[in-house]
């Protein structure tokens, strides 16, 4: 059994949280005294039913103002898979959470309101999860029973949001028609919508597959602690801590290790259980070379052949996740997997507006606005373009005065 | 990869970053399973090195004395270094008060023993067993949660977290919260404990003790719970499913002394885990308010 993390998009009004929730209790990940506590809530629907909305509102000023402020994660399984839901805020005053919950999933849920069709907000979700690479989206066309559960209302979205996907270069979408409140294509197949031939979403999620590719990328080995344990029989050891961040090592490999450029082979793979021949994406491990060189946390080990890009100039596009503006004049800190330099943010290329897709000149550049930027670091970063390897690709911002993270980077290139 | 594989290797991978970027962490140690667990995802992030951080133990002094002798097998076999604070300490400092009638606990009382270790031992960062799953205000606490100088959590002011990047940096007087567990549900937790032949202390595995029934739930006859006359003492078998407290920790009947018994008894449960916990109860908020005193 494996992982699949995805993410809800949508706002408020399109049922986003009584979808999830329709999820929760259709597949009873619901407990009795969860229940109960939605039972005593004030909250109930219009016809005096339970409101599973609810269910994901954690904070006090969340249940109070009936919205998602930040990233909740909810948790559940079936027999084929374990769930991890980033439910995340849809209104673009949340565009940060978004992008947050975005960055750790596999999968994009973009909720559409059967009676509005494609609007500005599907335009940025969908954006916004072009921009983080997802590897799969799911249309719902949510509230299909307040257009009579009507083929032609779907295929008319299908088709409008079809070339958004084309524009966006959203490769993987699947559709579906739904009714979360009705819980019509969420678990079981609808009886309403007999025109629909597709699976649920729920066994959709459950058999769509994942990280497939993730082991045929070049292989990254950021290290993160250097195990010396100096004791009397362990007086040599000297072992390269750290989780592989994408592609395999083997032993015997030659590798190089970022930015220094020095060469060596592997001699030995291992963990607490014992000595392995290879390891994947997404494995931690201890990783130990033929050679004595100098490596320390923050460098990179990686496979010979297919090398990262090492620069300290580079082309990033940025969301902006601080109340306080972007300064072009200060020095902030990026963390890159483990290695954390400082940085000046050169110049803003342009800004997306992220409801129209236009580019647009920018000399300011606030919460959550998005664009392209040149950064200049004082060490050199050894990355994958975001867009072909994300596990490398991805980095923040750091304000140096208030050691708040400020941005998220998807690297592209280097200048 | 297998989800408990790729949960150990997320949990691995923080702790590490804990090394990293930390210069005087902590493991917070309750003796619970979910402590229990990171103490072993701490020998598989750091064997055969020592390891980077000291064990931290707030004492309520109502433990079960189960747990206490647990704890000091197993850190003598770890050969790693144990700090315990006690809230009794707190108690006669006049730090704290003793609560009175019924349903007094220490629970409440320990967050300003926690406070104060924190800054005796100088931590920057504590690690601890807490899970998303557990509560709805844990469900949106990041993995790496910075307290302010007085312990508090501010979940509006929450810093993005994003990728497998985990920011640390701290002023002088703040500490980070380290959850590397977080993603992880109580099934996974026990689906791992059989998985790596973790040992437990006993009160996880049925066995028979004096009771009495308070609020509808079953809680351990002790020294510890004011009793008075309407508390009726029946003897039951009974295991605990969370350890905290005696005072705040309900038992569940059940008469299952084996993992595998015990993990299909939660997996077809229809109660969470922290329904056991009085301390919950409280209101709606219990655990965001006293997230944001300076709890765990």
């Amino acid at each position: 059994m494996d992982i699949l993390k995805f993410l809800t998009a949508g706002s408020v009004d399109d049922g986003k949280s009584t979808l999830i929730g329709r999820m929760l209790y259709d597949t009873e990940s619901i407990l009795q005294d969860q229940l109960e506590a939605i039972q005593n809530s004030s909250r109930k629907n219009d016809d005096g039913s339970i409101d599973l909305a609810i269910l994901t509102d954690g904070l006090k000023a969340e249940r109070e103002q009936g919205i998602t402020i930040d990233v909740a994660y909810k948790y559940f399984q079936t027999e084929k898979r374990k769930f991890i839901i980033a439910d995340t805020p849809g209104h673009i005053q949340y565009t940060r959470n978004m992008v947050t919950g975005a960055s750790n999933a596999d999968l994009a849920i973009i909720l559409i309101d059967a009676r509005k069709g494609v609007i500005e907000q599907t335009i940025r979700h969908s954006y916004l999860v072009s921009l983080l690479a997802l590897e799969h989206v799911v249309v719902c066309v949510n509230k299909m029973d307040m257009v009579d559960y009507s083929e032609e209302v779907f295929e008319k979205i299908h088709a409008d949001y079809h070339s958004l996907a084309v524009k966006l270069n959203l490769h993987e979408v699947t559709f579906i028609p739904v009714s979360a409140l009705k819980g019509d294509n969420i678990v079981n197949n609808s009886l309403n919508m007999p025109w629909y031939k597709g699976k649920s979403l729920l066994d959709h999620l459950e058999t769509v597959p994942v990280r497939e590719m993730d082991a045929l990328l070049p292989a990254r080995f950021p290290v993160q602690w250097v195990i010396r344990p100096q004791t009397e029989e362990l007086h040599d050891y000297r072992g390269y801590a750290g989780r592989v961040a994408s592609g395999a090592f083997k032993v015997g490999d030659t590798i190089k290790v970022l930015p220094s450029g020095m060469k060596s082979k592997i001699a030995k793979i291992e963990t607490f259980d014992g000595e392995h021949a290879i390891a994947e994406e997404g494995k931690s491990i201890t990783m130990h070379l033929e050679d004595e060189i100098d490596i320390s946390r923050g460098d990179m080990i990686s496979e010979a052949e297919r090398q990262p890009i090492v620069s300290n100039l580079i082309e990033a596009d940025i969301c902006w996740m601080d109340t306080r503006e972007l300064d072009i004049s200060a020095t902030y800190f990026i963390q890159h997997n483990s290695k954390l330099t400082r940085c000046k943010i050169q110049e803003i290329l342009y800004k997306v507006n992220i409801n129209t897709l236009e580019k647009v000149n920018a000399d300011a550049f606030g919460l959550n606005d998005i664009g392209r930027v040149e950064i200049k670091t004082a060490d050199e970063l050894a990355f994958d373009p975001y867009e072909t390897n994300k596990r490398n690709g991805g980095a923040i911002i750091i304000d140096s005065r208030t050691n708040v993270t400020v941005g998220a980077l998807m690297l592209r290139a280097a200048l | 990869m297998d989800y408990l594989d790729q949960l150990e290797a997320e949990a691995i991978a923080i702790l590490r970053e804990v090394a990293g970027q930390f210069e005087k962490p902590a493991l917070l140690f309750s003796g619970g399973k979910d402590s229990i667990t990171l103490v072993k995802l701490a020998e598989k992030a750091f064997r055969p090195g020592k390891f980077p951080f000291p064990l931290v133990h707030i004492d309520t002094g109502h433990n079960f004395p189960e747990t206490i002798e647990f704890r000091d097998k197993l850190v003598a076999q770890l050969g790693e270094k144990l700090i315990v604070g006690y809230v009794q300490d707190s108690i006669d400092q006049g730090k704290v008060i003793e609560q009175t009638g019924k349903n007094a606990s220490r629970n409440a009382l320990q967050t300003v023993t926690l406070l104060d270790t924190i800054l005796e031992g100088k931590f920057d960062a504590c690690i601890g067993g807490a899970r998303r799953d557990e509560e709805k205000a844990r469900a949106k606490e990041r993995i790496f949660s910075v307290r302010d100088e007085f312990g508090q959590w501010d979940p509006k002011r929450q810093r993005p977290e994003l990728w497998n990047i985990y920011n640390g940096k701290i002023h002088k007087g703040e500490n980070v919260r380290v959850f590397p567990i977080s993603n992880w549900t109580e099934l996974d937790v026990w689906n791992y404990i059989k998985r790596e032949n973790i040992e437990l202390p006993s009160v996880y595995f049925a066995h028979e003790r004096d009771v009495i029934m308070r609020n509808g739930q079953w809680m351990a006859a002790s020294e510890y719970l004011n009793m008075d006359e309407e508390d009726i003492i029946t003897r039951k078998k009974v295991r605990f499913r969370t350890v905290g407290d005696m005072t705040c920790t309900a038992a569940v009947e059940s008469d299952k002394d084996q993992i595998d018994d015990i993990i299909l008894e939660i997996s077809q449960s229809k109660i969470s885990e922290r329904g056991a916990r009085m301390d919950d109860k409280v209101s709606e908020a219990a655990m965001e308010d006293r997230k944001k005193g300076g709890y765990f």
